[in-house]
């Protein structure tokens, strides 16, 4: 039984965690580049409502709607950050109020409302949905079975893309490119790097793995649309960009760590424990601000630090 | 190697900034968050002169309705001062709402403690410095933790808005709180007690025109923020360390103090934000509804819009109440939902946009340049 629970548990951690992975993942790319973008809950609900358009309007296999759904999600998302990349890379106005306009127009009361209204999404559950699926075979291992590979499509595809992310930004030409962009533009500039189209496409693709975070959410865990469906899941992945230190192997631990107190109210009510739920809800809120106050200790942040050039527009004027 | 330089055109900064920017650009962004907002409506099928001329007559024109538009302008007006002071001074406080919900929660369970056998210039006073108080206290987390941990503050004041949300829920809802109505219907669908008369906030009605005590407390405070900002050493103390914290430091000054300080003023601007929302109009404490009306992030909006200028966010929240106004008295099939919330983003995405088009001049580059994406 004690057992059964700790399985439980670990394997919703998982679950609930993916969005977070996706969306942290993006925003380590575009702050790896230089720019916060602030607007990832916004951008997540723009990919939700935009998988749930697809997958509500669209009727046919599985195989055919759930890739166009998430495909339309990374749409949606980077369409809103292009506005953000527009404002902050092109006119240099604040990154910290761009994103915060973000998240206002697209997010609970702005587009993901209004479109959802316009197609009238949320009246039943979406047809195709990613369930659980065990993908290698390796569903019957004891403990790490049931924890790991039963879990969805987009997790799977979120470990790949988790590690490819890493190799990228660690070990190829380009993304050595891109950590010179974050850190010192007016150097990577001199040395024939075009810093403007590097931010551009970082802050896409951020946008992009926020969609599909979104995405997690219409196609799998609710799987509807509802208003404001992310929850401030958006702002988590910001936190753990930091707590990550810009790392994505760091940011999947913590990733995880967060799925599983967002999850423990679903997984210890089911199951009869009793804890105050004022406690449970606020968990990963407080949990949050307990790590940011860890990890932005300055011993820990000379070593692993944020990019030199975050948050600062380059103009090439000024050197 | 030929260098392919981004785009068409750079931004030069100008020599001279001209005395109308003051006005040119909010005045100048409101309607080009407009005309981006009909273009959406338009594409999406909705007719936008239509929607629009209905907004008008519900925010402003018809008879009564700006009366509603200042029951909603009274929150915006304190979580619009909130966010003003507190960017001015690089503190980005995004906690506005979460402090605006402690501010009714402390208010609304003053005037409950106090009773219906309380004098009314005990009561109100009561709640207002138990609101600001609240707020006070729940922007200092964030800032205390910004000045002496090198905290984050937007995250950490993000994420405590999320907790005061819980909080609020869990009074009414998940528990027998003193907050709760517990006789009556209130034992079949939980709602907040309703606070006694006697702390009622007073209503002055000009002809037609009904002015919340609150509205009239939050020029009041307008005010005296402008004259702490511009007259007082602490005004002069937050100039400095936002605009130069080595300077501050070398000074003399305390950085850190003044930050915690603006923090806490910011923070009961919110608070009182939530003091005036339960004493003038809700008169309970209401989880949903505040979570619904989001003041606290459409005050962002208002400081933006208003330059962060105190006395110019009195006038904007009149502008964005009555939009706010006109969502809630329009929701129904005919009156797209969300439409609030786009307007807001694109008058913030077209202020800052504005704001740089004014202090720098568009160049054209010739030569090597070509256009990748979307950058016109």
């Amino acid at each position: 039984m004690n057992d059964n629970l700790f399985i439980v548990v670990f394997a919703a951690a998982i679950y609930y965690g993916t969005p977070l992975v996706y969306a942290a993942l993006g925003e380590i790319l575009a702050e790896r580049s230089g720019v916060i973008n602030l607007g990832v809950e916004g951008m997540m609900l723009l990919g939700a409502v935009g998988a749930c358009w697809v997958a509500t309007s669209i009727d046919g296999p599985a195989g055919l709607v759930l890739p166009i759904a998430v495909i339309a999600a990374m749409l949606f998302a980077a369409g809103g950050a292009l506005i953000h990349a527009f404002l902050t890379i092109t006119l240099r106005v604040n990154q910290i109020i761009s994103g915060l306009a973000l998240t206002i127009f697209a997010g609970v009361a702005g587009v993901s409302s209004y479109l959802a209204g316009l197609w009238d999404l949320g009246q039943s559950p979406v047809a195709n949905q990613f369930g659980r699926m065990d993908l290698f075979g390796w569903g019957d291992l004891p403990v790490l079975g049931p924890i790991l590979f039963n879990q969805t499509l987009l997790t799977y595809i979120s470990w790949l893309l988790v590690v490819l992310t890493s190799i990228y930004i660690f070990r190829t030409r380009w993304g050595l490119q891109l950590r010179a962009v974050g850190e010192s533009p007016q150097t990577a500039d001199s040395v024939g790097v075009a810093v403007q189209r590097s931010r551009y496409l970082h802050v896409l693709a951020g946008g992009a793995f926020a969609g599909i975070a979104g995405a997690c959410f219409s196609l799998s865990i609710l799987p509807t649309w509802q208003n404001g469906m992310t929850l401030g899941q958006g702002w988590i992945a910001l936190a753990l960009v930091i707590f990550g230190f810009w790392r994505p192997d760091l940011m999947l631990v913590g990733a995880y760590l967060f799925g599983g107190l967002s999850s423990l109210r679903y997984t210890l009510q089911a199951r009869g424990v009793e804890i105050p739920q004022l406690f449970l809800d606020s968990l990963p809120y407080v949990m949050t601000i307990v790590v940011l106050v860890v990890v932005s200790n300055s011993a820990a942040r000379r070593q692993l630090g944020a990019p030199a050039a975050l948050g600062k527009p380059y103009e090439r004027e000024e050197r | 190697m030929m260098r392919t330089t981004f785009s068409g055109f750079r931004l030069e900064p100008r020599s001279h900034l001209p005395r109308h920017i003051n006005w040119t650009v909010p005045i100048g962004s409101f309607f080009a968050a407009l005309f981006a907002g009909a273009l959406l409506l338009l594409v999406t099928g909705q007719n936008p002169i239509s929607v629009y001329q209905r907004i008008l007559e519900r925010a402003f024109l018809d008879t009564g309705s700006l009366s509603g538009t200042l029951i909603a302008a009274t929150p915006l007006l304190f979580t619009g001062l909130c966010a003003a002071v507190a960017f001015r001074v690089g503190f980005f406080n995004i906690g506005g709402e979460g402090q605006f919900y402690i501010g009714a929660i402390f208010s609304s369970g003053i005037a409950l403690a106090l009773g219906r056998d309380a004098q009314v210039w005990i009561a109100i006073p009561a709640m207002i410095i138990a609101g600001a108080l609240g707020g006070a206290l729940w922007a200092a987390i964030p800032g205390v933790l910004r000045a002496y941990l090198r905290t984050n503050e937007i995250i950490t004041s993000l994420m405590l808005n999320y907790i005061a949300g819980v909080i609020a829920v869990y009074l009414i809802f998940e528990s027998s709180s003193f907050w709760r109505d517990l006789e009556g219907t209130g034992k079949m669908f939980p709602k907040g007690k309703v606070i006694p008369e006697v702390a009622f906030w007073p209503e002055y009605g000009i002809g037609s025109l009904v002015v919340p005590f609150g509205f009239v407390l939050g020029i009041a405070t307008a005010a005296w923020i402008a004259v702490l900002q511009r007259r007082t050493r602490f005004g002069y103390e937050m100039r400095v360390v936002g605009g130069a914290p080595t300077t501050a430091r070398y000074a003399g000054m305390r950085p850190g103090r003044v930050i915690v300080a603006v923090a806490a003023v910011s923070g009961a601007l919110a608070g009182l934000g939530g003091a005036a929302s339960v004493g003038n109009f809700r008169h309970i404490l209401d989880p949903k509804g505040m979570q619904q009306s989001g003041f606290g992030y459409a005050g962002i909006v208002v400081a933006a819009l208003a330059r962060l200028n105190p006395v110019a966010v009195i006038f904007v929240s009149i502008i964005i109440g009555g939009i706010t106004n006109a969502g809630y008295a329009l929701q129904g099939p005919d009156f797209p939902s969300g439409l609030v919330g786009i307007l807001e983003g694109l008058i913030l995405f077209c202020t800052l946009g504005g704001e740089v088009l004014m202090r720098y001049r568009v160049v054209r580059t010739r030569g090597v340049s070509s256009n990748v994406v979307g950058a016109q």
